[in-house]
């Protein structure tokens, strides 16, 4: 070992040169400015926005209403694409051949035909199966509804919606499960686990990973696939602002409304999914860098946009290439 | 005499038309500890993949402690065991691999823990403990609650080897267990499972380290083209191989 090795290390000299000049940037920059300049200037002067009229409706009764309509609408129809896709993704790679072609059937079907479409059918459903019977089939029925009593524009919204999206879902969570490792699978087997099991504790959480990122757009397209529900007058936040300006004829304030609440829900969906992917994140070789509330609370904000400098989570230092 | 902890008889298995193990006839005794050598191809991680039912055999006759693995024999009838049966067979079977396979969302304790709770049902106290213990024992009492990508290779393999061990099983298989590993990190799984072997604990290790076979193994196994060619005491196999194939092969290992 020679001397410079242990000795405290010296920092060699840093280069100090002139820089690139980019006057691409300025030029671009310039241009940028001055538009967003004159799209300043419009909001503010054109009388056609009318930032009176979306004040005064902004957090109106009936938009609150729609909007609340819009996220029960969102959350339900998710929930039924996500149980429902697992339970189609689970069928396609399942050994048993009637159930894999079931599954194959039915999302050929509901992704054939545009959602608009299947939306109008739930809601004219009367018309194809009248009134719905409890009872043995082919034999004698015992309680017997009427069909319009059951599917109303809510329940309809939701099928139409939901089925519609069980579809996407399934090949979201199929390519999920199909890039966790044979080992998983193998490993857990050979600790005497059974085939549910493994799928619920070792296959999914690691599929996770995989699949949240598409969810996360599947979720944010719901809601706002959800305006198409309006078609089949069921009252969401799109319905309610055009109601109101139906009566009033201030289209475009209004509209500026709805489109601000949907703006509003979509950047906290896209903090909700972030935190998500974190989570189910953890475990992987790539360290996860701190949240930003971590970061705010270190006092270190200026960092935000860098990498961090060290890993959150110290690494060992003997890892070899695997 | 006690029943052999591993009986195969006349065990053949096929890839589709390709012939893997061409009557593979063999013996285990509980407690001893044999090592499986051979050329790769020859079928040594299948052999060892059908004494837990990873495959099935195609003919012939495999037991695991007097219990035939996958079937029930019924008159001179067999019946394919059920899922929930075959998974009560595994219980008693670890299984190490040579890519480690662990649970990569579970810390290494949790990755212990795993199949005692979720398998057998116990308390979770009762578990953490022994895994605990269990990972005391291979070394890593520092390293619980480090997720398998922050572990070296061969800190991951001797928690796949600890997780094996939390089912309590009778009988340990293991898979070149120490071949995907750097040089340095292979001392400390050797020595696990060294220990493993001084425990009693009845094992079959498919492995390239001749070292470890002459020092540890009870049993030397040369397999090649899906046949046992050569079977002894390491000492004797190593230092005098009867058959040309074993020769061959071992003037080029060694
Ligand atoms: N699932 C499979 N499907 C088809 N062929 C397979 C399968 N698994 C193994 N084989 C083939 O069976 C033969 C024996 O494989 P096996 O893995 O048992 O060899 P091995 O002795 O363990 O070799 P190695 O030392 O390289 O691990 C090989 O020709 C291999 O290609
Ligand atoms: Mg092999």
């Amino acid at each position: 070992m020679t001397e410079t090795d242990t000795a405290e290390p010296v920092r060699p000299e840093t280069i100090k040169a002139v820089p690139v000049r980019h006057p691409g940037r300025w030029v671009s920059g310039a241009i940028v400015l001055v538009l967003a300049a004159m799209l300043v200037h419009m909001l503010f002067t054109n009388p056609n926005l009318d930032w009176g009229t979306f004040g005064k409706y902004f957090s109106q009764k009936e938009i609150l209403k729609g909007l609340v309509a819009t996220l029960e609408l969102t959350v339900i129809a998710m929930a039924i694409g996500i149980v429902g896709g697992v339970v189609l993704a689970l069928m396609r790679l399942s050994a048993n051949p009637m159930l894999s072609s079931a599954a194959w059937l039915y999302i050929w079907f509901f992704r054939g035909t545009p959602v608009l479409v299947q939306l109008i059918f739930w809601f004219n459903i009367k018309a194809l199966i009248g009134d719905i019977s409890l009872g043995i089939p082919f034999g004698p029925t015992f309680i017997t509804w009427d069909v319009n009593s059951l599917v109303t524009t809510f329940v309809a919204a939701i099928l139409g919606l939901g089925l519609n999206e069980a579809a996407y879902m399934s090949e979201i969570v199929r390519a999920g499960i199909l890039s966790v490792d044979e080992g998983q699978t193998e490993a857990s087997q050979a600790l005497g686990m059974r085939r549910l099991k493994i799928m619920r504790r070792v296959v999914l959480p690691q599929a996770m990973r995989v699949i949240i990122p598409p969810t996360g757009n599947e979720t944010i397209s719901m809601l706002k696939t959800t305006s198409l529900a309006s078609t089949v007058a069921f009252t969401e936040l799109l319905k309610a602002g055009e109601d109101i300006f139906n009566a009033n004829y201030k289209t475009i304030p209004l509209l500026i409304v709805v489109s601000v609440w949907y703006i509003i829900i979509t950047s906290i969906l896209s903090v909700g999914q972030y935190y998500l992917e974190r989570y189910y994140g953890r475990g992987s070789s790539r360290a996860l860098p701190p949240t930003p509330l971590q970061r705010l609370l270190r006092g270190n904000l200026t960092t935000f946009h860098r990498r961090p400098p060290t890993p959150a989570v110290p690494r060992n230092p003997e890892v070899g290439g695997l | 005499m006690s029943e052999p902890m591993v009986k195969a008889e006349g065990v053949h298995k096929y890839f589709g038309r390709l012939h893997v193990l061409r009557g593979i006839d063999l013996e285990v005794e509980p407690g001893e500890v044999m090592c499986v050598i051979g050329p790769s191809g020859s079928g040594k991680s299948t052999f060892l993949r059908c004494i837990n039912h990873l495959e099935k055999i195609d003919s012939g006759r495999l037991q695991v402690d007097g219990h035939l693995v996958g079937y029930r024999q019924r008159g001179d009838k067999l019946h394919e065991m059920r899922e929930s049966e075959v998974a009560a067979q595994r219980r008693e079977i670890g299984m190490v691999f040579q890519r480690f396979n662990l649970f990569p969302h579970m810390t290494a304790l949790d990755n212990v823990m795993e199949a005692p709770i979720q398998v057998k049902g116990e308390s979770k106290a009762a578990v953490r403990e022994r895994a605990t213990a269990l990972l005391e024992q291979v070394g890593l009492s520092d390293k619980m609650s480090g997720y398998p990508s922050q572990l070296s290779g061969g800190q991951q393999q001797r928690v796949a080897i600890a997780r094996a061990l939390a089912m309590e099983p009778k009988l340990m298989l293991f898979d070149e267990p120490t071949s995907a590993l750097d040089p340095e990190l292979v001392g400390d799984v050797l020595d696990a499972m060294r220990r493993l072997a001084a425990d009693g604990m009845t094992m079959v290790v498919v492995t390239h380290e001749i070292g470890f076979a002459r020092e540890v193994g009870d049993t030397l196994v040369f397999m090649d083209g899906g046949v046992v060619v050569e079977t002894g005491n390491p000492r004797d196999v190593l230092a005098n191989p009867r058959h040309e194939r074993t020769r061959s092969f071992l003037s080029k290992v060694l």
